[in-house]
C-alpha cells in the first residue's frame, strides 16, 4: 500500500534536524532505518506531515567503548552491531538480541537507536537496555541531556523524549569483571516479534554471590517491563538453578500479556517463566567463563 | 505536491527523475525505470521479493523511500546476467531446480549474490540465514539452498581460473 503525502527534509547537520522538528512539532517525525515507520506508513497508521530523514547526517554510524561505556550512535544498524567483534565479546546480551530481532535484510537498514525510540513493547532492544541500565542521550534545542532508561518509557509507543529531540546515543555500562548477560526469545517463526522475550545480566562478585542483576521482559506487557523482584531475588544468591527458578518465578509474575494471535496469556506467563531460567543460567555460564 | 529529483546508480547506468517523496523505491525500480524483475509480494515488509543490493547490501525496497535513494548505488536481478549468458548464481537456480513459479527468486538471488561476494564458500545453515528475510511459497528451500551451493561452487572455480 502507499503511504500519504508528506513532505521530505534531509538535514546534512544534527542542529538543523533538530530546527525542523522544533518548527513541525507532533506533524513531524524522524526517519531513521525505516523499518518500524515505514511499515506504519504504509498501512496509514501513521501520516505524519513531515519527515525528517537524519540518515544524511555525518558522525552518527558509530559503535565504539569510550569512557566506560558502550557507545551506539543513532545510525549504527542492527549490522553494524552485528559485524562488530567488541560486541559479541563483551556486550553477549546485546549480541543475542541482534542475532533474533527480524531478519538480515531488515537488519542492513533497521537502527538500534530507533528500536529504542520507537517504545514499541514487542521490539526486542528495550528489554536489553533495561536489563544492562542503559541511558539514553537526546539532543534538543538547548544542547544534550542524559535520561537513565527507567525513565525513558512513559507508555506504549510513547518515550520520554519531546518531539524537537534525537535520540543521538544509547550508553550500555561497561562490563565489570563477573558479568554475564543473555537474551533468549520464544518466536513463531524466524523475523517475528516475540511471543516472550527476556533479558538478562548479571554479575558475579570474587566471592562467588551474584552482586548486581538486571531481569527485563519484552512483549508480554503494554510496556517493556522490568522484573524488579527478581533482580531482588538474586542478589547476594549463588547462581544455581534453585535461585534462578525463584527468580523466573517472579518474573512471570512481573509479567502482564494479553491473548492474541501468539498465544494465551497464561501460555506467555510460563513462556516467560522457562525464559527467564533459561536466560539466567546462560548469563551464568558467561560471567563464569 | 512537492517532487524531489532523485539520482541513481542501477546496475551501472545513473538514472535521474523527479518523484513524489511518499514513493517507495520498489515502485520506483519497477515503474519509472521499467525493471520489474524486482517483485512486490507483501505489504508488510515480509516477503523478501523486492530484495536489491544498496551499495551492495541486501534491503526490502519495499521499505525505503526513493528519495532516500537519491546518490546510492542500486543493484537489481536486471545486473546479474551479462548478455545472454546467465550469472552462476542464475546458472545454478536453473541447475538445482531453484525455483518454480519464480516469484521469490531475484529476491534470492540478490540475497544470494551480496552473500557470496562476502563468503565464497558458505555452509548450508549460513546460506539459510542469509535468506531468512526471503519467504518461497513453492520449493520447501532445499532446491534453493542446492543452487546457491551450486553456484558458489561454480564461483570458485571461476576464480581458482582466473588466478592460475
Ligand atoms: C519484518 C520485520 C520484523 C521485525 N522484527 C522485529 C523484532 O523481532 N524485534 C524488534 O525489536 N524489532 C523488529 N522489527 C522492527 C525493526 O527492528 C525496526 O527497525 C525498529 O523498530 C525501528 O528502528 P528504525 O531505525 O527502523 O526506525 P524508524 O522506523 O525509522 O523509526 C521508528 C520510530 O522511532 C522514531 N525514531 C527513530 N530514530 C529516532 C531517533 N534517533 N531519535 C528519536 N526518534 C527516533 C521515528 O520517528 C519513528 O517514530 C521488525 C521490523 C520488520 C519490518
Ligand atoms: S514486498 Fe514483501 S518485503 Fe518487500
Ligand atoms: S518459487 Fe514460488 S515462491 Fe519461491
Amino acid at each position: 500500500m502507499i503511504p500519504g503525502q508528506f513532505s521530505y527534509h534531509a538535514p546534512a547537520t544534527l542542529p538543523q534536524a533538530i530546527a525542523l522538528l522544533g518548527e513541525h512539532g507532533y506533524d513531524a517525525k524522524i526517519l531513521s532505518g525505516g523499518q518500524s515507520l515505514i511499515p506504519l506508513m504504509r498501512f496509514r497508521l501513521a501520516q505524519p506531515a513531515h519527515l525528517v530523514d537524519i540518515n544524511r547526517i555525518d558522525g552518527l554510524a558509530y559503535v565504539r567503548e569510550e569512557d566506560g561505556a558502550l557507545r551506539i550512535g543513532a545510525l549504527a544498524r542492527e549490522a553494524d552491531l552485528d559485524a562488530e567483534p567488541l560486541v559479541h565479546e563483551r556486550y553477549p546480551l546485546l549480541a543475542d538480541a541482534i542475532a533474533v530481532i527480524a531478519d538480515p535484510l531488515v537488519r542492513n537498514l533497521a537502527t538500534v537507536c530507533g528500536n529504542v525510540a520507537h517504545a514499541d513493547p514487542a521490539n526486542d532492544h528495550p528489554a536489553v537496555m533495561l536489563a544492562y541500565r542503559a541511558e539514553v542521550v537526546a539532543e534538543g534545542p538547548s544542547g544534550r541531556r542524559v535520561i537513565p532508561i527507567d525513565d525513558f518509557f512513559v507508555d506504549t509507543f510513547v518515550t520520554a523524549l519531546e518531539p524537537n529531540e534525537v535520540l543521538v546515543e544509547l550508553r550500555i555500562p561497561a562490563p565489570k569483571p563477573g558479568s554475564g548477560g543473555a537474551y533468549q526469545k520464544l518466536e513463531r517463526k524466524v523475523g517475528d516479534y516475540a511471543i516472550a522475550g527476556v533479558a538478562a545480566q548479571i554479575v558475579v562478585g570474587a566471592d562467588g554471590l551474584i552482586s548486581e542483576a538486571g531481569v527485563a521482559l519484552t512483549n508480554v506487557g503494554p510496556m517493556p517491563i522490568r522484573a524488579s523482584e527478581a533482580e531482588e531475588s538474586l542478589t547476594g544468591r549463588h547462581p544455581n538453578e534453585k535461585t534462578f527458578a525463584d527468580a523466573a518465578r517472579l518474573a512471570s509474575d512481573a509479567a502482564d500479556p494479553v491473548t492474541d494471535l501468539r498465544g494465551p496469556a497464561d501460555y506467555k506467563r510460563a513462556v516467560t517463566r522457562t525464559l527467564t531460567a533459561r536466560a539466567l543460567q546462560r548469563a551464568a555460564e558467561r560471567a563464569l567463563s | 505536491m512537492q517532487t524531489l529529483p532523485v539520482t541513481v546508480t542501477v546496475n551501472g547506468d545513473e538514472h535521474t527523475a523527479e518523484v513524489e517523496p511518499r514513493l517507495l523505491l520498489v515502485h520506483f525500480i519497477r515503474e519509472n525505470l521499467g525493471l520489474t524483475g524486482t517483485h512486490i509480494g507483501c505489504d508488510t515488509t515480509s516477503c523478501g521479493a523486492c530484495a536489491i543490493l544498496y551499495d551492495g547490501k541486501p534491503i526490502k525496497s519495499c521499505t525505503m523511500f526513493a528519495v532516500q535513494a537519491n546518490g546510492h548505488d542500486l543493484q537489481t536481478v536486471e545486473g546479474l546476467a551479462n548478455g545472454p549468458t546467465l550469472h552462476p548464481i542464475q546458472d545454478g537456480f536453473f541447475q538445482e531446480h531453484g525455483l518454480q513459479c519464480g516469484f521469490c527468486t531475484p529476491g534470492m538471488m540478490m540475497v544470494a549474490s551480496a552473500l557470496l561476494e562476502q563468503n565464497p564458500a558458505p555452509t548450508d545453515l549460513e546460506i539459510r540465514e542469509a535468506i531468512s528475510g526471503n519467504l518461497c511459497r513453492c520449493t520447501g528451500y532445499v532446491n534453493i539452498v542446492r543452487s546457491i551451493q551450486h553456484a558458489a561452487s561454480a564461483m570458485r572455480a571461476e576464480e581458482s581460473v582466473a588466478a592460475d
